[in-house]
């Protein structure tokens, strides 16, 4: 034997390469096919890891949202509502084959500026990316099938608002059924993670996609708002949260515009004292520490039954002990940062308070560097259904568990939220699962697995976590109409 | 119970004591009370667990961590030769290269055991001197189906263990684990383990093969795992290396996380040794990464992991060797054995 004089668990550094990375000291507009300056005050978008700035951002004011607008109305009238369904489809297609050539790219573009770790960029986020638009890329010439209807045609200029925590993911849900069924676009990443998104408009370019199909502008929340409640789109759709959901359904209401809000969650995972056990601490762990929590579905209430809760929390402790935190290029790296101040005010926030209010705090012992923003994988235990831990989305990697005696008080608990985006169940018996899954009020219920995402499944959720499906059939119908044309509006040949 | 079950009659029936199973079970050993026991552990979800042990398997192990990684496979292989063509010149010359398996890298380290049939034993020994460090292991027990009787079974254990078998690798009886008569694959090990006596009142080490390719399930796994460590085995084995699959990555995930969980009952620590079908390094290196992060460092010693293997330890030596060098050699540069 060698002489163990190191820690093999203190795997050496496996950092993913930058030199792939080819990018510019500063992005414009990505209007009608071609970078522009942006009019507003230009902004920088950093690594939350280091806090070393990675590019200058354009800064999109109402003019220029103006005339990003006019650009997908122009595309939409004159080009791609012309377009047959097939060909349609050859470009959704042509655009998921490129993301996959440049797949490890744009996993190293979203890393960095996102701060999620490596092996969720690389193994989850940019294939999903690629299975989206492959997805809704077969669906273009076969809208008569999407069930809305007969004579299904596109709803126009479609405004989207997409959150920071699947930056390049959220992307393709939205851009991907959009243009399959015939709509142009305008889509706002979020300010902190607009990196991916810019890459991505590469591809169109390279892609050759008429000009302004897809305009990607950048900013803040005001070129949001501004974009939504432009008076020439015809469809909004937004992730994010549920305080900013509410604005936009209170400013788009009875504009005409079809609304699809996407928001918060506070999501049960249900697990029951015949679970099989190895896999739900899994599946608990993925559940809530998958990219450092910061994921609207994700299973931020354990509720484990009462009989088996000591050694559920033993289990998952031990578990968490080997989860890595740091540099999210590093290959090893299971925790990356916290994408930016103001989140991690907010989970330490929320955490202090679940401390104040009486609630078992337990931290994953592991180094935080020295710069940038980390939060440790946190658990709470002896948290009571009226903690603010229990109720309010934390949106990063906090645990708050809590006990169940009966599958009746573990539905009442999982129910009572006002959210209901997803929800998880762990048990062995099949007959459980679905007796269980059919009294939960959640979008997604996932049994014996958790955060699973397929462009087939439909996703979106129940009271304050929004309305509208993305994904599947339902993802599609979403950007499509049916009957006579009218207006500007035209027919989606096939 | 199913109408596949013992009858009551059986399931009454006392069994050998094993000091394991009346600590955690129970002083009235039955056939039922063993089922009980058994039927009573979590059950495996196979999608989830075969996640588990990919995403292990992602872990990037490079530079020092690979050079540690590739000595220590060295130092916890059981190099192999289980033919019925095998001949005491093949043993002889699987010895050589157990003690020296790079003549062009004199620091490389041993491996820990040569496993052989009983037959071969007094060769292996012979060949390897004494204080070789290297310890000696035979298949036993009607290796590899284990149809024999148990007299049978016992006398081949003897044997071997006379003629200077350190470690004991036995067998169980898959048949009788299908047909639900966990009791008699019970009482076997528990006998085997004291045929594993010398005069000395020393035991050979006994790892218990569970053929995990013919139990099929990972549910069994599971079963069969706990089963061989109430009935006192030193070591939990994935294979015999004749039957495929043989050994995979989840299912000895599996095994080591009964593992884990009889060290945190007991606080006593059992071996794990996959075996059959690992060839690379990178593969190997996927073992200790899922050892490591479920059991703990600490299991990364021979006397708690080891691989079965024949042709691994030629590529980790070619591995060993780019280290060094920078460079990729190839099959000629490290020797046949």
């Amino acid at each position: 034997m060698p002489a163990s004089s190191q820690s093999f668990l203190d795997y050496a550094p496996a950092p993913e390469s930058q030199a792939i990375l080819n990018l510019r000291e500063s992005y414009g507009l990505f209007i009608n096919g071609e970078f522009v300056p942006g009019s507003g005050k230009s902004f920088s978008t950093i690594s939350p890891a280091t806090e070393k700035k990675i590019a200058e951002i354009a800064h999109a004011d109402a003019a220029d949202v103006d005339r990003a607008v006019a650009a997908a109305r122009k595309a939409f009238d004159g080009t791609w509502s012309r377009l047959s369904g097939t060909d349609r489809g050859k470009y959704l297609f042509r655009i998921a084959r490129l993301v996959q050539e440049r797949a490890r790219e744009l996993a190293v573009a979203e890393s960095l500026d996102n701060g999620k770790p490596i092996k969720e960029s690389r193994d989850v986020d940019v294939p999903l990316v690629a299975a989206w638009f492959f997805y809704y890329a077969g669906w273009a010439d076969k809208l008569e099938h999407a069930g809305v209807g007969p004579n299904p045609r596109a709803l126009g200029v479609a405004a989207q608002v997409i959150p920071w925590n699947f930056p390049l993911l959220m992307l393709s849900w939205k851009i991907a059924p959009a243009l399959a069924a015939g709509n142009t676009v305008v889509i706002k990443p979020a300010e902190t993670t607009s990196l991916s998104a810019l890459i991505f408009a590469e591809i169109l370019q390279q892609a050759d996609l008429p000009p302004g199909v897809v305009n990607i502008i950048t900013g803040a929340g005001d070129t949001g708002a501004t974009l939504v409640n432009h008076p020439d789109v015809n469809k909004v759709a937004f992730t994010g949260s549920t305080s900013v959901g509410r604005m936009i359904a209170k400013s788009t209401a009875g504009s005409g515009k079809s609304v699809t809000l996407e928001l918060g969650g506070k999501a049960a995972n249900i697990v029951f004292d015949d679970a099989p056990l190895d896999q739900a601490i899994e599946g608990i762990v993925n559940g809530i520490f998958f990219n450092q929590g910061h994921v609207c579905c994700a299973g931020s209430r354990l509720l484990v039954q009462e009989n088996i809760e000591t050694e559920v929390v033993e289990r998952l402790k031990d578990r968490l002990r080997t989860l890595r935190l740091g540099d999210p290029l590093d290959k090893n790296t299971d925790i990356g940062a916290v994408n930016s101040r103001e989140q991690l005010d907010r989970i330490r926030e929320l955490s202090d308070i679940g401390e104040a209010e009486g609630a078992t705090r337990w931290t994953s012992p592991c180094e935080i560097p020295a710069k940038g923003f980390w939060f440790a994988p946190t658990i709470f235990t002896g948290v009571e259904t009226s903690h603010r831990i229990a109720r309010e989305e934390i949106f990063g990697p906090v645990l708050s568990v809590m006990t169940f005696r009966t599958p009746a008080e573990a539905i009442s608990k999982a129910n009572n939220t006002p959210y209901g985006l997803s929800a998880g169940i762990w048990t062995d018996k099949g007959s459980k699962i679905l007796a269980v899954a059919d009294k939960l009020r959640a979008g997604v219920i996932w049994a014996n697995t958790f955060n699973r995402f397929d462009p087939a499944s439909p996703f979106g959720g129940y009271k304050e976590s929004g309305y509208g499906r993305e994904g599947g059939r339902h993802g599609l119908a979403a950007y499509l109409t049916s009957g006579p044309a009218a207006g500007t509006v035209r027919k989606a040949t096939r | 119970m199913t109408s596949a079950s013992p009858s009551s009659a059986v399931q009454h029936v006392a069994l050998a004591p094993a000091s394991r199973a009346v600590n955690v079970i129970g002083g009235d050993l039955t056939e039922k009370s063993l089922r009980l026991h058994l039927e009573g552990l979590p059950g495996v979800d196979a999608v989830g667990l075969e996640a588990r042990a990919a995403g292990l398997g992602t872990r990037s192990i490079k530079t020092t961590s690979k050079a540690w990684a590739l000595d220590a496979i060295i130092g916890m292989i059981d190099l192999t030769t289980l033919e019925g063509a095998d001949t005491p010149g093949k043993v002889q010359s699987l010895v050589a290269k157990a003690l020296t398996p790079d003549p062009s890298d004199l620091s490389t380290p041993r491996v820990a055991a040569v496993c052989v049939y009983g037959d071969m034993v007094p060769f292996a020994v012979a060949a390897l001197g004494p204080n070789s460090g290297i310890n000696v292991a035979a298949v036993a027990t009607a290796f590899p189906s284990g149809r024999a009787a148990l007299p049978i079974k016992l006398a081949d254990t003897k044997d071997a263990v006379a003629a200077g078998a350190d470690e004991i690798d036995m067998v169980i009886d898959r048949g009788a684990f299908l047909a639900g008569n966990y009791g008699r694959v019970f009482d076997e090990i528990v006998a085997v383990k004291d045929a594993c006596r010398r005069d000395d009142g020393s035991y050979a080490h006994l790892k218990v093969i569970l053929e995990t390719g013919e139990l099929n399930t990972y549910d069994n796994v599971r079963k069969a795992s706990w089963l061989a460590i109430l009935a006192g085995g030193d070591f939990i084995k994935t294979s015999t290396g004749k039957v495929a699959p043989a050994a995979t990555l989840p299912v000895t995930l599996l095994m080591l996380q009964a593992v884990r969980d009889w060290h945190a009952l007991t606080g006593e620590r059992i071996g794990v040794k996959p075996a059959g079908g690992i060839r690379h390094s990178k593969d190997a290196i996927k073992y200790l990464v899922t050892v490591a992060e479920t059991v703990g460092e600490e299991w990364l010693q021979p006397e708690l992991f080891r691989f079965g293997a024949s042709s691994l330890l030629n590529d980790v030596l070619l591995q060993r060797q780019k280290l060094a060098t920078g460079r990729y050699s190839g099959p000629d540069y490290v020797t046949v054995d």
